[in-house]
């Protein structure tokens, strides 16, 4: 399995367990859109710790699925990217400020109930 | 040593390949992890671009050594149709402005030197290297490894 | 003599007088002889497969040397002279990979070769033949041993030399409380070294679990485009790791480079000085105070 999707209170956690084709890629984000409104979550927390790669397709998904979550009733939050991988994504001309981060699960689940309680955010 | 390593683009799935092998030559030519990142990176974007564009196509990747310092070539070539106004598209911002992006200026942007020849005609042929400096110390240990 | 063991000289050579003479007939007898037993002893070099780094022209040149130098150590029981070209012939093969074994084995053939040479020399007379060798030995022992030593000090110097300048590259990361890191840099900043940073200060990210970096550039003189761009980043790397990042420090010299090198300032936090930052990192662990109503949150995650 390619991704591993759990459910926790109502936050989503999608584990991304490989390195994924584009397919696979497109194909998350509408596995997740579905489940989102399936289990009305109201966050989904993505880790990409197991990509190696970030490339500008895969930064576009990401921030294509936040949305997408937004839209059904989500935040997203994307934990695991690593310092070389974060070295590579900022060299593209992406706006990548959309994007939500943490640095690990335990943070991530923090900044949702943050952002889901209804008390402003700071902006990470 | 001459390291060449070939992986065949035809289809999205290749990608995944394409940037381990990359990955994995640029480490045992000593480049350091993020370096290797950067080449995965860069590897993943052009390969994106033969798939998205062309089809089907080509990446050789070979390492090589010069007195000074190691390389790490990358070519990637496709007898797709070619990139047309190939100078504006490797302009920065460019990427954003296109839904699907060539990817080409972030590759240009993490590889050393980059390279692109393209024709209608004959197709796309990107040659990208990414360099790192010798030192003494490892000039020893090289030797130390060629005669084990 | 009143002999003291200091860590680098050795003992004068203990010979008796009568086999002082016996040593400087076979020094003379080694320098007669000096060319076919040189030539023996590349032969020798070449078939043992060492030096193989190193072109014949380059290998007659240092064996010459080396051949003069180790007679003369022989008759003068000098070390330091030895030890002093021991040192210049390593500096000069260690950056073209010659390797301890092999210096050890070219003058362990050298030995063998001189050896075997004063035994057919001296064979007539064995009781002459065991007063040549007792007066060779020792001597050509203790070059052996200084030569390699010297070899072996040498490469040590150039590797510690390399882990300085390693060193010198890097620049600390401070943990200055749970959370917060600060990253002082101070002097020239250059591509290179700004990279170096960029790695370090995310690497620190990850393992401190920052949630705010203060970057403090009063330490720095100026600043061009390459290395703002390097600076803005590195902001962004750290925000996709989940930390918030202040400059602090900004000189107005820098602030205006930065301005009209057209960098966008804009998604940047900077604060004046490094006091105001820490407040300002402070306040963003500490608590996140809404944009508008809700009170500020006080328990830290």
């Amino acid at each position: 399995m390619s991704v591993a999707i759990l459910r926790q209170g109502d936050y989503l956690i999608a584990s991304i367990q490989v390195d994924l084709s584009d397919s696979q890629v497109l194909e998350l984000r509408d596995d997740l859109s579905e489940r989102i409104g399936r289990a009305r979550a109201r966050g989904l927390i993505i880790d990409v710790a197991a990509l190696d790669v970030i490339d500008s397709f895969v930064a576009r998904s990401l921030g294509s699925i936040a949305i997408t979550a937004r839209l059904r009733g989500a935040e997203t939050v994307i934990t695991g990217i690593e310092p070389d991988v974060a070295i590579a994504m900022v060299q593209f001309d992406l706006d990548l400020a959309p994007l939500r981060t943490a640095l690990d699960l335990d943070e991530a689940l923090s900044l949702l109930d943050r952002l889901t309680q209804g008390v402003g955010e700071d902006g990470a | 040593m001459e390291h060449e390593v070939r992986v065949p683009i035809t289809s999205d799935a290749d990608l995944v390949p394409a940037r381990a092998e990359g990955r994995s030559l640029a480490q045992a030519l000593g480049f350091s992890q993020t370096d290797a990142t950067l080449i995965a990176t860069a590897i993943s974007e052009i390969a994106r671009n033969i798939v998205v564009h062309a089809r089907s196509g080509e990446i050789v990747m070979t390492g090589i050594q010069q007195p000074h310092r190691y390389g790490l070539v990358i070519v990637a070539s496709d007898a797709g149709p070619g990139i047309p106004e190939i100078d504006t598209a490797l302009e920065r911002g460019h990427t954003s402005r296109r839904s699907l992006g060539l990817g080409l200026p972030g590759a240009r942007r993490l590889m050393d030197e980059f390279e692109v020849e393209t024709d209608a005609a004959k197709g796309t042929t990107v040659t990208m290297t990414k360099w790192r400096p010798r030192d003494e110390l490892e000039r020893l240990r090289a030797r130390r490894r060629e005669r084990a | 003599m009143n002999q003291e063991n200091q860590s680098n000289e050795d003992p004068s050579p203990q010979v008796p007088e009568v086999d002082r003479s016996l040593l400087h007939e076979l020094v003379a007898y080694l320098r007669d002889n000096r060319t076919e037993l040189r030539e023996e002893w590349v032969a020798r070099i070449t078939q043992a497969q060492l030096l193989e780094v190193m072109t014949p022209e380059e290998i007659f040149s240092e064996v010459t040397a080396v051949y003069d130098n180790y007679v003369d150590a022989l008759e003068t029981g000098s070390i330091e002279t030895l030890q002093a070209y021991a040192r210049d012939l390593s500096e000069r093969i260690i950056p073209r990979g010659v390797e301890t074994h092999e210096v050890l084995g070219i003058v362990l053939l050298l030995r063998d070769v001189l050896a075997r040479a004063l035994f057919v020399e001296y064979q007539r007379d064995a009781d002459l033949l065991n007063r040549i060798l007792d007066a060779y030995e020792p001597a050509a022992n203790r070059i052996a041993v200084t030569v390699s030593v010297s070899f072996v000090e040498e490469r040590e110097r150039v590797i510690r030399e390399q882990q300085e300048a390693i060193r010198e590259l890097s620049t600390p990361v401070l943990q200055v409380r749970d959370r917060l890191l600060i990253l002082p840099i101070i002097g020239v900043l250059d591509s290179a070294r700004a990279r170096q940073l960029t790695e370090q200060l995310l690497g620190a990210i990850q393992a401190n679990r920052a949630k705010v970096v203060v970057i403090d550039i009063t330490g720095v003189a100026t600043i061009d485009l390459t290395v703002a761009n390097h600076l803005v980043q590195t902001v962004e790397a750290a925000r996709l790791m989940g930390a918030s990042a202040i400059i602090t420090g900004l000189s107005s010299k820098i602030a205006q480079t930065l301005v009209d090198l057209g960098v966008d300032l804009s998604m940047m936090r900077t604060v004046g000085d490094l006091q105001g930052g820490l407040e300002e990192a402070e306040r963003l662990i500490g608590h996140r105070p809404a944009a508008k109503g809700s009170r500020p949150d006080a328990a830290a995650t």
